[in-house]
Formats: C-alpha cells, structure tokens, sequence
C-alpha cells in the first residue's frame, strides 16, 4: 500500500506535466488562487466571519457600512455591508459556494453527457455518429447563452412556481450543462476516431472484450487530455453562464444568492454611492475566471503538444 | 436556398411545439379568480382547442407575415412590439459590430506584425482578461465610470430618438449618439477579443508564407506587403467570425440591454422569459434564426467575391 503511494507520487514528479507546472509561474500562482477560494467557499462557516442568512446577527443600523479602510468604515466588516447589513465579506463567499456549486455540476453534466454521446458516436460511427454531429453542429450556433434562457423559460412553463424556486438550482445546472455538451462532444469523437485504429482497440476486440469495456475502460483514459483542457476553460465559462443569467434575475432565488445576484442586488445602489455592494463581488467573480482561464491556458499549451 | 428553408420550418417547428405543450398559457393570462367559463371561452378566442397540426400551420402563415399572435403579459400584438424594439437593437447591434470589426483587425494585425513589445503585451493580456470579464460586470464598470464618477454619458436609455415612421434612430440627436456609446462598446468588447487573436495567428501564419517571402524578394516595402498582400488573405476568416458573431452580438445584446436598460428586443424576451410570455419568446427564437440563417447566406456570398479559389473551385464543379 505504502509503496504504491510513493510510486504515484513519483509518477507524478517524473511527468511532464509537473514538470512544466513548476516551470509556470501563472499557473502555480492561479492554481494557489483558485485553490484558497475554492477553500474559503467549501468550509464557508468555518471561514467566514458572519453568517449573513442568519437573521439575529443581522442588524439594519450595520447597513450601507463602506469597507474598513475608508472614512466611516468599521474594523468588523472588511467590505463593508449591504443593505440588509450583511457583511459583504461572508456574503460574497457563501455566494461564491452556490457559483462554484452551479458551475462544477453544470460541467460535469456536459461532460458526461458530451463525452458519452462523442466517445460512442466515434466507436460506432455510421448513421448514429451523423445525427449526433449534426444535432452538435445546430447547436454550436446558437449562443449558449440564448440555449440556458429558452431551457430556463421553458422550465418556468413547466414547474410549477412554487415549486420553481426550489428547483431554480437544478433548473440553472441542466441549462447551463445543455449549453456546453457539444464542444465536449466534438473534442472526444475527434480523439476516439485516433485511438479507434489503434492496434490496443483492435487486439482487444479480437480477444473478445465487449464495445462498452472497450470504450470506457481502454479509449476514455486516452482520450482524457483534451477533454480536460475543454474541462477547464469550460467551467470558467459555466461560472460566467450562471452569474449572467443570476444577474438578469432568471437564476438562483434571491434566498440563496450567487455571486451574479449580488451584483444585480448591488447595481441598484450603485448610483446612490454605495458602490461596494456591487464592487466587491464582480472583482471576486472576475479574479475567479480570470485564474481559471489562466489554468486552462496553460493547460491547452502543455497537453496539447500540437499546439506547440 | 433550399436548406435555409428548410432550416427555417424546423426552427419553426421546434418553437412552435415547444411554446404549445409547455404550461397552460391560460393559467399565465389570467388571475385566480376568473371562472372556468371565461377560461374556456379565452380559450377558445385564442384558437387553443384546434388540432396541432391546424395550429402549426396557422403558425406558419401567421409567422412568415410576421404575426406571432398577442403577448400573454402585455396584451399587444407581438409583430407591435417587436418592430417597436427592433431599430434599437439593430442600431446597438450594428455599431457594436462595426468597432469589434475595425478596432479588433487593426489591433491583430498591430500585434501580429509586431510579434514582441510592450504594446503587443499589453494588449493580448488585456484581450484575456476581456474574455474573463462578464459582459455584465463590464458594463456595470462602465457604468461607474463614466456616468456615475466623471458623469460624462448617459448610462441608460436611448437618449432623443427621430421617428423616421417605420424606424426610430437615436443616430440624429446628440443624446442618442452619446446613449449608444457605452452600450455599444460594452457590446463590442468580447467579441473584440476574438478577432484580435484570430486576426493575429492568421496574420502570423500569412507572413511566413512564401508568396510574401517572394514578395520581400522583389523589394516590395514593407507597408504595402503587410496591408497590401498579407492582409487581404488574413480577412477570410475574420468575415465567417464576423457573421457568426452578429447572431452572439444580438443573443448577448440580452445582457447588455438589461445593464443599460436599452429598450430593445433582448430587453423584451427577458422579461418574456420571467413571465413565460410563450408568443414573444417564440417569436424571438424564430427571428434569431432568421438572422442566422441570412448571415450564413451572406457570408457565403461574400466567399464568392473575396475568394478566387472557392469561385474556380464552384466553377469546375458547375461546368
């Protein structure tokens, strides 16, 4: 057991991929970024100083509090407090959890469901693959912000609206995910159509492995890199995708803001002065895209050695 | 031709069936306290009780003389409301095209020439940042800059605007050409980034390759062989991203239209959407796909004049 660990561990320090991880200083510094927020947003009770949806420690004479460092700002609220407030420090990192929530399910869902249809329409090819590329190709142009909105009306249309709210989350997760699918789709048929031909895939037909074994025990480990890459930038893009559409008012509830309800929240103080509210949480969304961006980036240039 | 029609009726279908089976569009309309019998007969009225395939292709003919029915929310004809808002969103649309195309080639093929420097650095890691910055936060930045801080332009609205009759345009007044600034910039800013690289590698690409060695050979300056020759081959592709881009220039107009509070279309269906306004979201969708496919059709025009090789390739194939 123990042994086996060391020799991950040095498999892992052997690779190119650390290799030139150590050698990219925006990569280690957005990886070291990413991985404090993603912290602060997982263990949020334990981090943040207030909880801002507990009603007995909110106080309305705390509200419109400017952030500590300015002329009538209080040591207690870092950034400041809304209107309601809410400390905009804990407020901003319980919002970043439901972003992060949002994003990373909305992500993984397009990329099993684009890896699935790919990887299977590469295998098999013929009429199946056609329909499938075809259906990626429809909806690669539609803007996927266009997709998220007609998913998400026409879910208004179906539930319920008592019971919308409760779903808005699922809601949100599943139009974003529907948005994204073809471009994983696109990448992984692309690498299954390489690694189909290979002499692995053949032998193990030949000794009788079944297509699914083949295809998801042998194929998907190779065709890995690329889907990452697309992984990686794509969940900048699904983080972006909720907080537009939490921004103009068709994502989470106002219950349980994300980082783009907070802003739609804040932009209407911004002409009154107050200009925190909505400050603080759009530079902690763009600092949260922009590291992952970078990441991805750097990502694209070292698995992709083509692009070199 | 053919295709595009094609493509038209199944987007027609697709918005048709969708906005039919989704919700009860009476329940929508009404409040709680009207009777089963009211229902029934505004039901009717609406034509809600036909057979579907009775109602698609009232659908149809309705559709293609621009009748998408009356607005659940606002009880007004949609063909009303839509041409009410279209000439703002175009306007939008078009000059935020314009200043991505323009400022976005000149900047590509700056920093395509230029491959190193302080200014090339500096505007490719802008670029990426561009594309980390939500549209929405963009303009809210704008926003706080310019009208809220220095006070400079207007952040909401369409200014003054001249009713020409069947077009209203804030290009003749100086508050409507000051209104659309900010908007459109924001607008213009992400699609920006993309041309700015695409114009960048193109031009990178172009200039090893050996007709502008031969051309550097011949003594030719330097000038004329970067906008002369190098140029003219790095644009192909800027005219497919380009068309691509106005149809994303009109779907993220949604989220621009909302920050400036901009009284066009994409400021129509998002409040469709809050309110399932199943006619206006219905008759968005097929217009958005109208766009798309004229642009497709355009575009592929365009190939034909700007490309020598696809016009003696379609050539051989014809004759």
């Amino acid at each position: 057991m123990d042994n086996q660990r060391l020799t991950l561990l040095s498999r892992i320090q052997d690779s190119d991929i650390y290799f030139s991880f150590t050698k990219s200083p925006t990569a280690i510094v957005s990886t070291i970024i990413l991985i404090i927020i993603f912290f602060c947003s997982f263990f949020v009770e334990l981090v943040a100083p207030f909880n801002p949806f507990d009603p007995s420690s909110l106080s309305l004479m705390d509200a419109f509090t400017p952030p500590s460092w300015s002329k009538d700002g209080v040591a207690k609220f870092i950034l400041g407090t809304d209107g309601q407030g809410r400390d905009m420090f804990s407020t901003i990192l319980y919002g970043s959890r439901i972003s992060l929530i949002v994003g990373f399910s909305a992500i993984l869902f397009s990329l099993i469901l684009g890896v699935t249809l790919g990887l299977t329409s590469g295998y098999f090819g013929g009429k199946y693959e056609m329909i499938v590329m075809r259906l990626t190709d429809v909806q690669l142009t539609v803007p996927s912000i266009l997709m998220a909105l007609l998913v998400d009306g026409i879910a208004r249309g179906i539930i319920s609206k008592e019971l919308h709210d409760e779903m808005a989350i699922y809601v949100l997760i599943f139009a974003i995910g529907i948005s994204e699918w073809p471009q994983f789709a696109r990448v992984s048929r692309a690498a299954t159509l390489v690694e189909r031909n290979k002499d692995y895939v053949s032998a193990s037909a030949i000794i009788g492995v079944s297509n699914i074994f083949i295809m998801f025990k042998h194929i998907l480990p190779n065709i890995m890199r690329p889907v990452l890459v697309i992984g990686t930038i794509g969940l900048a893009l699904a983080i972006i995708a909720e907080s537009t559409l939490s921004f103009l008012g068709v994502g989470v509830p106002p219950t349980t803001p994300s980082l783009g309800t907070l802003i739609r929240i804040g932009n209407d103080f911004l002409f009154s002065g107050e200009w925190w509210i909505t400050f603080f949480p759009a530079i902690f969304l763009v600092i949260l895209a922009f590291s992952i961006n970078l990441l991805g980036d750097w990502m694209r240039d070292t698995l992709n050695p083509k692009l070199n | 031709m053919f295709q595009s029609i094609l493509v038209m009726l199944v987007v027609a279908f697709v918005s048709f069936s969708l906005f039919t089976f989704v919700g009860d569009p009476i329940n929508n309309m009404v409040g709680e306290e009207t009777s089963d019998e009211e229902r029934t007969e505004l039901r009717e009225n609406l034509g809600l009780n036909d057979p579907v395939y009775v109602q698609f292709s009232r659908f149809v003919v309705n559709a293609s003389q621009g009748e998408f029915g009356i607005s659940y929310q606002l009880r007004r004809p949609v063909s009303e409301l839509i041409s009410e808002r279209l000439p703002a969103t175009l306007e939008l649309v078009i000059i935020s095209a314009l200043i991505a195309l323009v400022s976005g080639t000149l900047l590509g093929v700056y920093t395509g020439i230029n491959r190193k420097g302080f200014l090339t650095d500096t505007i490719l890691a802008v670029s990426l940042l561009g594309v980390s910055l939500p549209t929405f936060v963009i303009g809210i930045l704008f926003i706080y800059l310019f009208a809220v801080i220095l006070g400079v332009l207007p952040s909401f609205g369409r200014g003054e605007v001249v009713d020409l009759g069947f077009w209203s345009t804030g290009f003749l007044t100086t508050s409507g050409l000051k209104a659309i600034i900010l908007p459109s910039v924001t607008l213009s800013l992400f699609q920006m980034t993309y041309i700015i690289r695409l114009v960048r590698a193109e031009m990178m690409e172009i200039l090893q390759t050996d007709y502008i060695k031969f051309a550097r050979a011949r003594g030719i300056n330097e000038k004329s062989i970067h906008y002369k020759h190098a140029l003219k081959n790095g644009l192909i592709p800027v005219i497919t991203i380009a068309g691509i881009n106005i149809g994303t220039l009109i779907a993220f107009s949604i989220i621009t239209e909302t920050v400036f509070q901009w009284p066009g279309m994409g400021f129509l269906f998002i409040q469709a959407v809050k309110f399932v306004d199943i006619p206006i979201m219905s008759a968005y969708l097929v217009f958005i796909a109208f766009v798309f496919v004229m642009i497709n059709f355009i575009v592929d025009i365009l190939y034909y004049f700007i490309d020598p090789r696809i016009r003696v390739k379609s050539e051989a194939v014809s004759g």
